[in-house]
């Protein structure tokens, strides 16, 4: 393999790492973002919440 | 503190406290090796401290769940982790060195008969033994830490076992660097030997401070 | 919110999980620019730099691999300044911060293995070897994967911030170590030429553009370290609400 390839395979293999928890950290917040949305739908509120419910 | 020193060792060498186990998986893991590598005696005796140490790594490790299991079994150990801070560290200190004793010193006294199996010389067999001596209490200590984490739970033994690895590595590291040094001509023995003695007092103070970190943690 | 909430003092203030999520929420988008302004602001730096006279093109690697070092050390830093606060003082929000940044960290160390053992290939002919540099990074990627494991065996995560807190102290003496090991042992890694005492040793050239890459990871791990603390203070709040829902069943 040339010395190139080593330099293209560090760079390649630190973008998808990157990428990778980024895209699993955006797709964890959704998922949680669904299920916070799901459960203030079926009326379940946090007992700090107040009444107009902002749970941001 | 004697009281309870006693109180650890009577069971943990009971027939139930099973500190037998670890000297027959010492044994196990280290008689083993020859049917792996085969019967070359010289290839044996060149590798043998380190498969020694291993295996006496892995017994100590896997025999670690088992230092706050009986208290939480019969309730105790909330009681353990009510006391002040002082009493509670000298409690954990007291409970790893009753491990130690029924665990790390069996190992330490069954490396000679294991050393045989390996085909090591005197003086290699007994570097392992100084070493093992010194590193085994290391392990008990600072597995203590592992153990208060991982009492509660369900898997609780191999999740000890993968904590504590990384942190038991330099004592391994130095263990095996002692012993190898002792039967090689210019290597010294004595600096990785110091290094070894001062792990072991450093995880003697530590490992129970954090233990009974872990464990007045656990129990709020 | 008006001024008076504000100059309560901002660690205070962040202590609040709603507050929290309010200023980070703000703070994220400029947070995210910013480390992709850096990051290719490093990126151009690092592909105009000279080439080593002696490794030639092969020195890219170092501008991905050390600032990957850095943050490797740097997040398990941030991880053991968490578990004081969780320990000592309790902060709400510290072993939040502890448990999200445990994948990240994870990460970078992956990708500082990865990217040296890729660097050492070419240059020194070997994918690996057991120098002191090495192992205690190996022995860091190890202790990263042990907090995630104790993280997901315990499924309540306040009951695993103290224990996860004392682990993350105890091994907190493998950072100087790494850091040190290549001073006190005679490693295949090469010593410290940018943090040392007399100052670095790099040249100018090539110095400027690994500090902009290390500042450009360091935003980017700030971005993901808030958005996955955000992440972690919702998933507490969906599971309070469900055992909260579930025990108002039983009225």
């Amino acid at each position: 393999m040339s010395h190139e390839s080593f330099v293209f395979l560090s760079y390649a293999a630190t973008a998808v790492t990157l990428v990778g928890v980024l895209v699993s950290i955006l797709l964890d917040g959704r998922a949680r973002k669904r299920e916070l949305a799901e459960l203030e739908a079926q009326g379940i509120r946090r007992r700090s919440q107040t009444a107009t419910g902002s749970s941001q | 503190m004697r009281a309870l020193l006693k109180r650890d060792l009577a069971i943990a060498t009971r027939s139930g406290g099973a500190a037998m186990l670890g000297v027959l998986f010492f044994l196990a893991v280290v008689a083993v090796i020859p049917f792996g590598i085969g019967p070359d005696l010289n290839l044996l005796a060149r590798i043998g401290p380190a498969i020694l140490w291993i295996g006496a790594l892995l017994a100590s490790l896997l025999g670690l769940d088992r230092l706050f299991q009986a208290d939480r079994e019969d309730g105790s150990l909330d009681m353990l982790a009510m006391q002040d801070w002082f009493s509670l560290v000298l409690t954990v200190f007291v409970k790893s060195l009753a491990h130690w004793l029924a665990t790390g010193l069996p190992l330490v006294l069954a490396a000679p008969l294991l050393g045989l199996l390996m085909n090591m010389s005197a003086i290699s067999t007994g570097a392992v033994m100084l070493t093992l001596l010194v590193g085994t209490p290391a392990i008990s200590f600072i597995g203590a830490v592992g153990a208060a984490v991982a009492v509660a739970l369900p898997r609780g033994g191999l999740l000890v076992s993968i904590l504590i690895l990384p942190l038991a590595i330099p004592i391994l590291i130095f263990g095996v660097s002692a012993s190898y040094a002792a039967v090689t001509d210019p290597d010294p023995f004595w600096p990785p030997f110091m290094i070894l003695s001062a792990i072991a007092l450093f995880f003697a103070a530590l490992g129970p401070v954090a233990s009974a970190a872990a464990l007045k943690g656990a129990a709020d | 919110m008006s001024d008076t909430t504000i100059s309560q003092g901002w660690f205070t203030g962040l202590a609040n999980p709603t507050r929290f999520l309010a200023l980070s929420g703000r703070i994220l988008p400029y947070l995210a620019v910013a480390s992709v302004l850096v990051l290719a602001v490093g990126l151009y730096m690092s592909f105009a730099a000279p080439a080593d006279y002696q490794q030639g093109i092969t020195v890219q690697i170092m501008y991905i691999h050390v600032p990957a070092a850095w943050l490797a050390m740097m997040c398990y830093s941030v991880m053991a300044i968490a578990s004081v606060g969780t320990l000592v003082w309790r902060h709400p929000l510290a072993d939040v911060a502890a448990k999200s940044a445990l994948p990240i960290g994870a990460a970078f160390t992956f990708l500082s293995l990865l990217t040296g053992s890729l660097w050492g290939r070419p240059m020194w002919g070997t994918w690996w070897v057991w120098d002191a540099r090495l192992t205690s990074v190996f022995v860091l990627f190890l202790m990263y994967l042990g907090l995630i494991a104790l993280h997901k065996a315990m499924d309540d995560p306040s009951r695993a911030a103290r224990p996860a807190a004392v682990l993350t102290l105890v091994g907190f003496i493998n950072i100087p170590i790494i850091k040190f090991s290549v001073d006190w042992w005679n490693t295949l890694h090469q010593p410290a030429s940018v943090m040392r005492l007399d100052g670095p040793t790099i040249d100018p050239s090539m110095l400027y553009p690994l500090l902009v890459m290390g500042l450009a990871y360091t935003l980017v791990f700030f971005t993901l370290h808030l958005m996955a603390m955000r992440n972690e203070i919702w998933r507490r709040r969906v599971r309070a609400m469900r055992r909260q829902a579930a025990q108002s069943i039983g009225r």
